[in-house]
């Protein structure tokens, strides 16, 4: 089990796309790690060129002591899994398991004991003899992970490893694939597009925007304090609230309301000062009721989310999302009013959280 | 939370298989050079080589026999022009025409793909068996395909005079050109019908049901859904089946170019001047002329192919 | 409910016209053999094998069959060998002026398969020893035909997922071992569509033995069913025939052989 280690990692595409620009990023020994970000962020990109499949134009690599920048992939020691499983269509799943230890040479009975012992291992006993166009997309996806472990890589790199996947199967496969990272304790970095994937299944991860890498950190920090405006209306199931406003003396003035200066702002901001009040829909209070320090307005849209509401409210015809519990949720016209947790909600000034 | 889950993300597939066209095996510039090598080793001695060697035979008197076999002088453009002066040339181009525009373009392309949207939905015997036969007058040697056509066409005794009740009539004679049109039709289908059967497979269902729900007919279908998705295999298809039959030589098999020359396209003209009359180097001229012919209609179908971008 | 029926009927109509079409031109190829003293008339013959006989003791027509399968089978091996790497790196690795080259390539070939390039093929074989050598007409059968091939199969190979071989890369296989292990099994269908078309091209082609075999010993079928053509000046329908049939056969198997374990059709098509 290996480091990975990212020293100024450049990749300039022909043509002068700059896909990653002057990265610095270390995952440590054992950790599962996300890269999250839009389409055309790079963060495909950054994996492939972690693989060695794309050469850096700049910076390096290091996996271990190693720096393997100018290392064939197949001399890096590490294993990927590719969005479509690239599961060989001619050979059934034991030659896909063992496929890595053909080519390492490893004698064909000790071959087909390995992967029998790694299928035994995700339950793929049963499916030995299948090709994997008979196979279902969560088995597939196994019969992928089953082929990397057969390895023994230093680190295992996953590239969208749940897209491929409908909804349901998608739940069960984050729990299957966070607890089978634990078990084996391999350098895992994966990358997804889908910020609850990388909040459920990471121990940390990066957001990436346009090849650089906005915050780095554990999903709680990254969810509960977003670095910048990027990181804040990418993170969260429901986007946050991000509206501009101006400093009053003590508190703020957010389209035309009086909200008090957030917790963690307090004492850092100047009067008449332009920032950026953040607060996500989860942390409002919602009443009929006039408060003190509310956002208020007409109710324009209520949408279900099962166990609770998303209200949405025209405040001075600046839009303010907030989360009702079920059984408290208004009708449309209803005038509405949504308190901020001082201890919860953000201040940016300039893009950068204060 | 399934409702957290951004779209797939489709435009940046598009862009993935643009940005990884590259090296996917890590090949290198110096092994694809090495992969590629013996090919165009044989390529280049069989192929490219002769083919100067024509263009440079076209520019001397070379003949098959007598004084200028064993010493061929250098008579420049002269050959080109005795060529072109040559009325049989002219006659020889305008049948050439007629063959590939009736039975490359409109025969075998129309036919090729009229089998195959005929049966593109179609599984089982009847497909098998159709698209079997079609590739039986493929693949058969020409030697024999072009015997069973003589027989078939046969004044006395043939299959087609016995069919039409036309005892007696001259197909060959009379109608030299219809013959060999119908007859490289029905030799050449295959090829089309096997390619657009491949290219209907790659039209999106879904693509042909959304104009099928707003009401398109048959013919619109084709025009709005069709056409426009296999567009480039259709102008390849036809590329390479201009180019084969504009250079084909089986017609001779059928009708020697007669009767009176009537059926004489270019690959016969060649054939008659070079090695009949034994004036290699005319012919060689006129084989440069069928090179320069070829040349102008490949970059007509590649610009065609190109202005889809 | 008409409209369905109507098109029914028109479609079935259709059908049958074509499989007429292209049915009847082979019916003399079938009734022929079989038939004592054939004429150019399709009747049903009174199945004798006195024709099969007179082919048999032929002192050329069999062994012409077998002179074919070589030529054929070592042009087919050679061209689906070279085309394949070439197809392959062209596919993967931009070389400067790929495309331009193809199409020249592919240009050239059809060209010079033709009557244009006797004298010169002849001249240069002449130089290069190789006149009557089976070995040299493979050669220069496998240069006419690479172009086209290496075209088809290129196609082939862009329409194939990169995803895979970059898979085997990782796990640290060799571009030979990616090549044998994951390209060739993915195109397995297109390797076996370039070889019978290979095979069905030598096996038919007449001009260049004809050209370059001097040696009737070592003349293939194509050759050969000219030398009954015109014997005594007029055509041996009997043996023609039955040469003809028994010279069809193999291609034929080859065919059927081929559809059945690969599909015998371009994946895909050609489309660049």
């Amino acid at each position: 089990m290996a480091a990975i280690e990212l020293r100024g990692l450049t990749k300039v595409y022909p043509g002068g796309v700059k896909a990653l620009d002057s990265l610095d990023l270390t995952v440590p020994d054992g950790e599962f790690f996300a890269l999250l970000g839009p389409s055309g962020c790079g963060k495909t990109t950054l994996l492939r060129t972690i693989a060695g499949l794309e050469t850096a134009t700049g910076g390096a690599v290091v996996i271990g002591d190693r720096d393997v920048t100018g290392v064939q992939p197949g001399g890096r020691d590490i294993a990927m899994v590719f969005q479509d499983y690239a599961l060989f269509p001619h050979m059934d799943v034991t030659d896909n398991i063992a496929y890595p230890l053909r080519i390492k040479k490893v004698a064909k009975a000790a071959r087909r004991d390995k992967a029998a012992e790694v299928a035994a291992r995700l339950g793929l006993e049963h499916l030995m003899d299948r090709r994997p166009g008979q196979l279902s997309g969560g088995q597939q996806q196994r019969v992928a992970l089953a082929r990397v472990m057969a390895t023994q890589a230093q680190a295992f790199l996953f590239d969208e490893p749940l897209s491929n996947l409908d909804a349901r199967l998608r739940l069960e496969a984050r729990t299957f694939l966070k607890k089978l990272q634990r078990e084996l304790g391999v350098t895992t970095v994966f990358v997804t597009h889908d910020q609850a994937e990388a909040l459920a299944m990471a121990d940390r991860m990066a957001v990436m925007e346009a090849g650089h890498i906005r915050q780095i950190g554990t999903p709680a920090e990254v969810f509960q304090r977003p670095a910048n405006t990027f990181v804040a209306g990418f993170i969260g199931s429901t986007p946050m609230n991000l509206l501009d406003g101006t400093v009053r003396g003590d508190t703020l003035d957010v389209a035309g309301f009086e909200v008090s200066v957030p917790v963690s702002a307090e004492g850092r901001l100047s009067d008449g000062e332009k920032i950026v009040y953040g607060v996500r829909p989860e942390y409002l209070a919602y009443s009929a009721e006039p408060a003190k320090g509310a956002l208020s307005g007409r109710v324009v849209i209520v949408e279900n989310l099962g166990a609770s509401h998303l209200v949405t409210l025209d405040a001075n015809d600046v839009t303010v999302q907030a989360v009702v519990p079920e059984g408290s949720e208004p009708a449309i016209g209803d005038t509405g009013h949504a308190v901020p947790r001082r201890d919860r909600a953000l201040v940016y000034r300039d893009g950068e959280l204060v | 939370m399934a409702q957290a889950t951004s779209p797939p993300e489709v435009a940046e597939q598009a862009v993935r298989t643009r940005r990884y066209s590259s090296d996917a095996a890590g090949l290198g510039r110096l092994r694809a050079g090495a992969f590629v090598a013996p090919a165009l080793l044989l390529v280049a001695a069989f192929l490219v080589f002769p083919a100067l060697w024509v263009l440079y035979l076209g520019l001397t008197n070379y003949r098959l026999t007598g004084a200028a076999a064993a010493e061929p002088q250098f008579v420049g453009l002269g050959n080109l022009i005795d060529a072109v002066v040559n009325p049989e040339f002219w006659s020889s181009t305008w049948l050439t025409v007629e063959f590939v525009l009736g039975s490359a373009v409109i025969g075998q392309v129309g036919l090729g793909f009229t089998i195959a949207w005929l049966l593109r939905d179609r599984r089982g015997p009847l497909k098998r068996l159709v698209e079997g036969l079609v590739i039986l007058a493929w693949i058969l040697p020409s030697a024999i395909v072009a015997f069973l056509w003589v027989a078939l066409l046969d004044r006395d005794a043939g299959t087609l005079n016995a069919l039409l009740h036309t005892p007696g009539y001259a197909w060959l004679l009379d109608h030299p050109m219809l013959s060999i049109i119908v007859f490289n039709t029905w030799r050449g289908t295959a090829f089309s019908m096997m390619l657009y059967g491949a290219a209907l497979g790659n039209v999106p269902p879904s693509h042909l049901e959304s104009a099928r729900l707003a009401g398109a007919s048959g013919w619109q279908q084709l025009r709005d859904v069709v056409f426009p998705h296999i567009r480039g295999h259709i102008l390849t298809n036809l590329l390479l089946i201009s180019l084969w039959t504009f250079n084909d030589f089986s017609p001779f098999l059928l009708t020697a170019g007669g009767p009176d020359g009537k059926s004489e396209v270019l690959a016969v003209h060649v054939y008659k001047v070079a090695l009949q009359s034994g004036e290699l180097g005319t012919g060689a001229a006129v084989s440069t002329i069928i090179l320069l012919i070829n040349l102008v209609v490949a970059v007509f179908y590649l610009r065609l192919l190109r202005s889809k971008k | 409910m008409t409209r369905f029926v109507l098109g029914r009927i028109g479609f079935y109509t259709l059908i049958a016209v074509l499989l007429a079409f292209f049915t009847i031109p082979l019916l003399w190829l079938v009734t022929a053999p079989f038939t004592s003293d054939p004429t150019y008339e399709v009747t049903v013959p009174d199945f004798t094998l006195d024709n099969f006989r007179a082919v048999a003791e032929h002192p050329y027509a069999l062994p012409s069959l077998y002179n074919s399968l070589v030529l054929s089978v070592g042009t087919a091996v050679l061209v689906v060998i070279l085309a394949a790497l070439a197809a392959y790196a062209l596919s993967r690795v931009r070389l400067p002026g790929r495309d331009a080259l193809l199409y020249a390539l592919l240009l050239l070939s059809s060209i010079i398969t033709g009557t244009a390039a006797m004298v010169p093929l002849f001249q240069l074989a002449v130089e290069l020893n190789l006149i009557d050598s089976q070995l040299g007409l493979i050669l220069i059968l496998t240069g006419g035909l690479l172009p086209a091939a290496i075209f088809m199969l290129k196609d082939f190979m862009d329409s194939t997922p990169k995803s895979y071989e970059e898979s085997a890369r990782v796990f640290g296989a060799t571009p030979l071992q990616i090549v044998r292990h994951v390209v060739v099994p993915l195109v397995r269908p297109g390797l076996a569509t370039i070889a019978v078309w290979a095979v069905a091209n030598v096996w038919g082609n007449f001009l260049m033995p004809y050209l370059l075999l001097s040696d009737v010993e070592k003349q293939p079928a194509a050759v050969i069913t000219y030398t009954l053509y015109t014997e005594g000046g007029q055509a041996n329908l009997s043996m023609l025939s039955t040469f003809g049939l028994l010279y069809s056969i193999p291609v034929v198997l080859m065919y059927l052989f081929v559809s059945k374990k690969y599909g015998f059709r371009f994946h895909g098509g050609i489309k660049r």
